[in-house]
């Protein structure tokens, strides 16, 4: 399958069940459609402040942060996560938004003293996911694996690598980032021993199942990122592009979670109804393997987006009965 | 189950099968429509006493990426449906022409069979891809 110039495979063998293999064991993807782009320079930390929502200032040296970026109005750009090591910045951004990310930072750069790089081409970017991710991965590491939301330079099958504590399935686990020509000997080394791989098809169920907003779909430059549940990575006082759109905004529609209660599959793009009246639409929808229900994301008006509120929504003319939930919608068993 | 086109169905070029026995006919989808669908997760079946219309859409199934239309070989009227396939819709890979069966119809036009194809037919539209 093509996505963004890449060419990705959906699924190996299976969605379903290469995604109970990440939530049981461990999953290898390949996730090198997204994009970086580094930031040095000495206002680095100020022109990043600038264009990030959250607070640049409070990453740790060889920390990770997530953020968006925002246009003036509040409208997100992209959802973005940003390392800071030593006197650079790594900043990962979405396959479908790196050009325009990159225009974005190239064109605001000039304000400050600093230089912004294209650095898509130099990595692949492969995630291990699982509970035995770490396991695995300690089998091939060259020293301690970061925890979760720091990096570490370091090699992984005797690659040299940027090992991150982060991910985009609810799971514990790395991403790492190796030189594109290395990158197929981690692969092999992962897989070989006891990674499933994974592809597009089971990574976006297993987000969803935990509600991380995918952009394209929950997120895009018409919503802001309080509408999207994203209050929580925007820190009004630090000025970001954005920032005077959101103070003060009491945002109409909510990003909320939902459940069907009967059968059926959401899709992105069905209606939903509340109480008989049209309030909303699917931006994300599937099957969850583990819950074995429909579930979704829809932007419904803020009074609806409650826990417990019974929605209804028009899978290709069926009415289906759904109800809002809380986030996450999985949860594992503790 | 490994790739199979049996014999003593018709089969339709939008992936479909029908076995006509009399004046009624069981349809259900082909080894290929399946395995290019992936993992059938959600079949959404037709009512009894719905009509179905050769070359037309009569169900939906589901994997959990993609929807699909089910289109119907023949025409005529649904006098039963699969209904084991809602709590296992996984029958439709594991045994297209057996337990995944979707419908059985009773043809409101036997002439309409003259259309279909037979296996080898069949096959050599798949050859051709």
């Amino acid at each position: 399958m093509g996505f963004a110039g890449w060419e990705m495979p959906v699924q190996y063998e299976g969605i379903r069940q290469e995604h109970l293999a990440v939530r049981t064991r461990a999953g290898a993807f390949d996730v090198s459609h997204m994009g970086q782009i580094e930031t040095r320079g000495r206002e680095a930390e100020r022109f990043l402040q600038r264009l990030l929502s959250n607070d640049v200032a409070a990453i740790p040296d060889g920390g990770a942060q997530y953020s968006v970026l925002c246009r003036e109005d509040g409208g997100v750009l992209d959802d973005l996560f940003t390392y800071r090591l030593g006197d650079r910045y790594l900043t990962v951004t979405n396959a479908s938004n790196h050009a325009r990310d990159l225009s974005w930072f190239t064109d605001h750069a000039g304000d400050f003293d600093v230089a912004v790089r294209d650095a898509a081409d130099d990595y692949a970017m492969l995630a291990l996911q699982g509970p035995e991710a770490r396991a695995i991965l300690s089998r091939h590491i060259e020293g301690g694996a970061p925890a979760r939301m720091r990096a570490a330079h370091t090699r992984v099958a005797g690659v040299e690598a940027l090992v991150c504590g982060t991910g985009y399935t609810g799971e514990d686990g790395v991403e790492l980032l190796v030189p594109s020509e290395r990158a197929e000997s981690v692969w092999d080394a992962l897989t070989g021993d006891g990674a499933t791989p994974a592809g597009l098809g089971a990574r976006d169920t297993l987000r969803l199942e935990v509600c991380f907003p995918l952009y394209g779909n929950d997120l895009t430059e018409e919503r802001s990122p309080l509408e999207a549940g994203l209050g929580w990575c925007c820190k009004l006082d630090t000025g970001f592009i954005g920032s005077d759109a959101l103070r003060g905004s009491e945002p109409a529609d909510r990003l909320a979670p939902f459940a069907f209660t009967g059968p059926g599959i959401p899709r992105p793009g069905n209606p939903v109804s509340i109480s008989g009246e049209r309030g909303g639409v699917v931006t994300s929808g599937t099957l969850s393997p583990c819950l074995e229900i429909g579930i979704g994301m829809a932007y419904v008006p803020g009074e609806a987006a409650v826990p417990g509120t019974s929605v209804e929504i028009d899978v290709r003319g069926k009415p289906r009965a759904a109800e809002i939930r809380e986030r996450p919608l999985y949860r594992k068993e503790t | 189950m490994p790739e199979s086109y049996p014999e003593h169905l018709l089969y339709h070029p939008e992936h479909d099968w029908a076995q006509i026995e009399g004046d009624v006919a069981t349809f259900g989808i082909t080894w290929y429509a399946q395995e290019a669908l992936g993992e059938v997760v959600f079949v959404d079946p037709p009512e009894v006493g719905a009509t179905t219309t050769a070359n037309e859409s009569y169900a939906e199934v589901e994997s959990v990426k993609a929807v699909s239309d089910v289109f119907a070989p023949l025409s005529g009227e649904i006098v039963e449906v699969n209904t084991g396939l809602s709590d296992a819709p996984e029958k439709i890979n594991d045994d297209p022409y057996g337990e995944g069966w979707l419908v059985k119809v009773r043809l409101s036009d036997p002439a309409e069979r003259d259309s279909l194809l037979d296996v080898a037919a069949y096959r050599d539209l798949l050859a051709d891809g």
